[in-house]
């Protein structure tokens, strides 16, 4: 059975819908691995069961004639996405316990398509944080280790930590990210799997627990481009309940997916070449550009001269944003609430918000705070605004003279866990690579390029034009198949 | 000019006042979310996961919020903001779920405009004034607290919460309790007449922050404190009126005027202090995420336009040109239904002068004993237009007309089927009106010397005595003429 969970996305589509083996063996497969998988703590609930009906109604459906576009893929679902009778937490204590009655519109897609529910993802809590040390529920552990002899536990990257690891431990074929800095990418990039940030306003932000509004966007992280693709036309499209929702057609990703970039031009953004970097994120990134160009493609270097800014610019504006959305977890509706004995309401909301939340989402509640605030604002928030217009008018030329932009995805492999904990600069300066698409809406993917010296896995990240999330799955396919990333975490969990 | 002046001790005062009057905009759904917005509900019984905060909601704006606010707007002769944009207020209350009212501070949805507020000497209006108003932007309501529930807890309604508000700003241009009075009753009339608000203050869908401070005449402007949420005229107009006298003797007697919020309290007829400046919010408004800019095009600003009923000016305009009269036409434009009612009357035939006569004493005085609205009168503009025409082709004299509309209101029957059927027809048969005037000054020779002799004022007894020989029914002017002529 285990070798089901070898399996990518369109394997088990396709071999299901073909009879090779049943949806309930594919659940129960996956099933018993994430059962096993503990060690990794990278869920904070299990559904076996939802992923059992799942796969009993695809088996049905089959008998019937009536398969749906996943029928029969089970997959993992990150804690931020509200799920019907499902504990939500974000990864918070704020939230334990939380069981909306309702369901997000991205997950609801992904079972109207068929996909049964594994079980609800670990992540850095909120989503803030770059290698998921901040969530509620322990640290998510990736599967990687350093061939270095050691026995040091490395950090799968965040916020999406528990769908990175699951993935690359082949604990689900795919699961759902959301992307607000670098959330999807540069976890997928740490662990050797692929993920892509759709435009902003592709996937629906409604029922999904927000961080910042103007920046957070979901999208799917999967094994190979191709699962990428089809995770992703399956949870974009129109949502008349979210106000900033695209309302333009679903592209059919999948079928027109080509590794040909004859005619296309790949854009080398000068800027991102950093002073002292990894030498092997540097020889990644050059061996990428010789993908790119046997694919057929032209490469450019372009300018995004404001990329400098990008990264002040966003531990700005998505503090601010986040103080304002997380001040609804106040302890009067649901979730926590911490009432001391003879407390009014002042003091239980600090109570319950000290309680509630932990050190980094506190940090940046005061930060979004003090940005907002009469006197500051000015300097800070505006200030930040026009940078982030600045930031999109950077690309907006460069896409003048190219297509895509290839660039690394972080400013290097998987880091150890705690050793950037106690430095939140450090760590922020992981999404220094992620962080301008965000601020601009544009899509990105990361893709597994090579390891590293010690073993570890390198992403690279392909930035395109608004809306042409095929122009990115296709560069990311011209590298993959050239890359021949086959490596995996060896199984030590 | 206002001459309302506060005579303080070391002389006198003028009061300057602003308001800012919170109006719930007339709509099935709330400004961002599906929920209803009927008054009166069990608590927490219309309330979304939108309105209730719960995680990863958000806000879709409500399309006819938006055009209510826009046609309001036009209705003040304001400047429409076809880009506009909504931000966060944020801040902490029970009653607030999401943490942060959307609202428009930077661009709101509507900007300058004004309304004229008639002259009325008994109220205090020598001549009308131009009131000008700042802005009107569109926000949510917050939820409401109960205190009365539990003994030690406070529970929260959120049937509220989400609720569209337009928040009208006007300018500190009004100088007495007055012209504030009349301010807010002429904006609820033009609410009431566009349908944007049902204006109803009792059940707060309409309340205003009254803002007061008081100079020498001509100075510049003083201090200002706001007294918040204010839900009836005679109320804002007693706000005005103690706040103006308190800031007059604080400062008279050597305080200052601190910048504060005020609550009033309607049982002592006096405000409180609530917070000062220095305990005031930071609200950290920012744009709100979730939205994106508020833009109206052509087609839906026509639409707005071209949905806008004939406002009061326009009406009293129109009334004043057909002959009725200034006080009339007041009466009869304040309220939208009342005006409706008498455009009907009209329509159906009656003459602009007496019509609007009958309507502000007849029908308004009926209406009144039997405590109805105009909305809901026994007797129909038709039927009204039919018992004034009686009048007016001298089928029934004005007294009768009183009778058959009694009649009317108690069996619901035409004016005319009544005057056939009980014989009210009024004549004007010359020899029965001289058979009855020659018995009268017979039986009465003795007044009759009088007259003659200079008691002109007996010319009314006659009348008098020759109308009830006719039951009533004897044209008054013939009856006139004959008297006269029989007199000599």
């Amino acid at each position: 059975m285990t070798e089901l969970t070898n399996l990518t996305v369109a394997e088990i589509r396709d071999g299901h819908r073909a009879g090779d083996f049943s949806a309930v063996e594919v659940a129960e497969a996956f099933n018993a691995n994430v059962a096993g998988a503990k060690a990794l703590n990278a869920f904070i609930v299990e559904t076996p069961e939802h992923a059992i009906a799942a796969a009993k109604a695809a088996d049905a459906d089959r008998a019937a004639g009536t398969l749906k576009p996943l029928s029969g893929v089970p997959i993992g679902m990150k804690d931020l996405f509200a799920t019907n009778g499902v504990q939500t937490t974000a990864a918070s204590h704020m939230l334990e316990g939380f069981v909306p009655r309702y369901e997000s519109t991205v997950s609801a897609k992904l079972w109207d398509a068929g996909c049964g529910m594994l079980g609800k993802l670990n992540l850095d809590q909120f989503a803030m944080g770059s290698s998921n040390e901040t969530s509620y529920f322990g640290n998510v552990i990736s599967p990687w280790k350093r061939k270095d002899g050691g026995n040091a536990a490395l950090a799968p990257g965040g916020s999406s930590g528990g769908s990175s690891s699951a993935i690359a431990a082949r604990l689900c074929p795919a699961a759902t990210g959301t992307d607000t800095g670098g959330s999807i990418r540069q976890p997928a990039a740490f662990t050797g799997i692929s993920g892509i940030k759709p435009t902003y306003g592709r996937c629906s932000r409604w029922g999904i627990v927000a961080f910042a509004s103007s920046l957070d966007q979901a999208g799917p992280m999967a094994r190979d481009v191709k699962d990428c693709a089809i995770m992703l036309e399956n949870m974009a499209g129109f949502d008349p309940k979210d106000a900033t929702s695209l309302d333009l057609p679903v592209p059919n990703w999948e079928a027109a997916l080509s590794s040909d970039l004859k005619g296309k031009t790949v854009g080398i953004p000068k800027e991102y070449r950093l002073e002292g970097i990894d030498p092997d994120i540097d020889a990644m990134w050059d061996a990428g550009i010789a993908m790119l160009k046997d694919a057929g493609a032209d490469v450019v270097e372009i300018s995004l001269p404001h990329t400098k800014y990008a990264l002040p610019a966003y531990y700005i504006i998505a503090p601010a944003e986040a103080s304002s959305n997380l001040a609804r977890y106040d302890g009067v509706r649901y979730g926590l609430r911490d009432l001391p004995q003879g407390a009014g309401l002042q003091d239980m909301y600090a109570a319950t918000r000290a309680d509630g939340f932990g050190p980094e989402v506190k940090r940046r509640i005061m930060i979004g705070t003090y940005v907002l605030s009469a006197g500051f604002y000015d300097a800070y928030y505006t200030q930040a605004q026009k940078v982030r217009t600045l930031i999109a008018r950077d690309f907006e030329q460069a896409f003048g003279m190219c297509d895509v932009i290839l660039a690394p995805t972080a400013p290097s492999a998987a880091f150890g866990l705690g050793e950037k904990m106690a430095d939140p600069l450090a760590m922020y300066l992981n999404d220094v690579f992620a962080v301008p698409a965000s601020l601009a809406g544009l899509p990105a993917m990361s893709v597994p390029a090579a390891l590293n010296r010690e073993g570890l896995p390198l992403g690279l990240q392909i930035i395109g034009k608004a809306f042409d999330e095929q122009g990115v799955l296709n560069a990311g396919l011209a590298i993959e198949e050239r890359a021949g990333f086959t490596a995996r975490a060896e199984k030590w969990w | 000019m206002s001459d309302y002046r506060i005579k303080g001790e070391t002389g006198e005062w003028e009061v300057v006042i602003g308001l800012e009057v919170h109006a719930q905009v007339t709509s099935n759904a709330k400004l961002f979310s599906g929920a209803a917005t009927a008054f009166g509900a069990e608590p927490n019984t219309q309330v979304s996961l939108v309105d209730a905060a719960m995680p990863g909601m958000l806000p879709v704006p409500n399309r006819e919020c938006i055009r209510q606010a826009v046609r309001t707007g036009m209705a003040i002769e304001a400047e429409i903001n076809k880009w506009s944009r909504f931000d966060r207020k944020n801040y902490f209350y029970a009653d607030l779920p999401q943490g942060y009212q959307i609202s428009q501070l930077y661009h709101p949805i509507v900007g300058e405009g004004s309304l004229t507020i008639e002259a009325d000497e008994k109220a205090g209006l020598p001549e009308a004034k131009r009131i000008g108003i700042e802005r009107i932007h569109v926000e949510q309501d917050a939820g409401k607290l109960m205190h009365d529930q539990h003994p030690t807890m406070s529970y929260v309604d959120l049937n509220r919460s989400g609720v569209a508000l337009m928040e009208i700003v006007s300018r500190p241009d009004m100088r007495s309790p007055a012209e504030a009075g009349a301010y807010v009753r002429k904006l609820r009339s033009i609410l009431r007449y566009v349908g944007s608000c049902d204006g109803n203050m009792e059940e707060g869908s309409m309340r205003a922050d009254v803002n007061v401070s008081v100079r020498r005449p001509g100075d510049e402007f003083g201090t200002r404190t706001e007294t918040k949420n204010v839900n009836s005229v005679r109320f804002v107009m007693a706000v005005i009126e103690g706040e103006a006298k308190r800031q007059v003797e604080l400062i008279e007697s050597g305080g200052t005027v601190v910048q504060e919020t005020r609550l009033y309290d309607p049982d002592r007829n006096e405000t409180r202090s609530m917070r000062s400046k220095e305990d005031a919010h930071d609200y950290r408004y920012f744009p709100d995420p979730d939205l994106l800019p508020l833009e109206l095009d052509d087609a839906f600003l026509a639409e707005c336009r071209d949905s806008l009923p004939e406002l009061p000016d326009a009406k009293r305009a129109r009334y004043l040109a057909a002959g009725i009269s200034p006080y009339n036409s007041d009466v009869l434009t304040a309220e939208v239904e009342a005006a409706l009612w008498f455009d009907n009357l009209l329509d159906a035939g009656a003459k602009p002068a007496p019509a609007a006569n009958w309507v502000t004493s007849e029908l308004f005085g009926a209406l009144n004993r039997m405590g109805r609205d105009i909305s809901d009168s026994p007797v129909s503009p038709a039927h009204a237009a039919e018992l004034l025409g009686l009048v007016a082709d001298g089928t029934i004299s004005g007294t009768i007309a009183k009778a058959v509309f009694e009649k009317m209101l108690e069996t619901g029957d035409g004016a005319a089927a009544i005057v056939e059927r009980e014989g009210l027809r009024q004549t004007s048969d010359t020899g029965a009106i001289e058979a009855e005037i020659a018995k009268i000054l017979t039986a009465n020779a003795d007044k009759v010397e009088q007259y003659r002799g200079g008691k002109e004022a007996l010319f009314g007894f006659f009348v008098g005595q020759t109308m009830k020989a006719m039951q009533g029914k004897a044209n008054p002017q013939v009856v006139n003429e004959l008297l006269k002529k029989a007199l000599g």
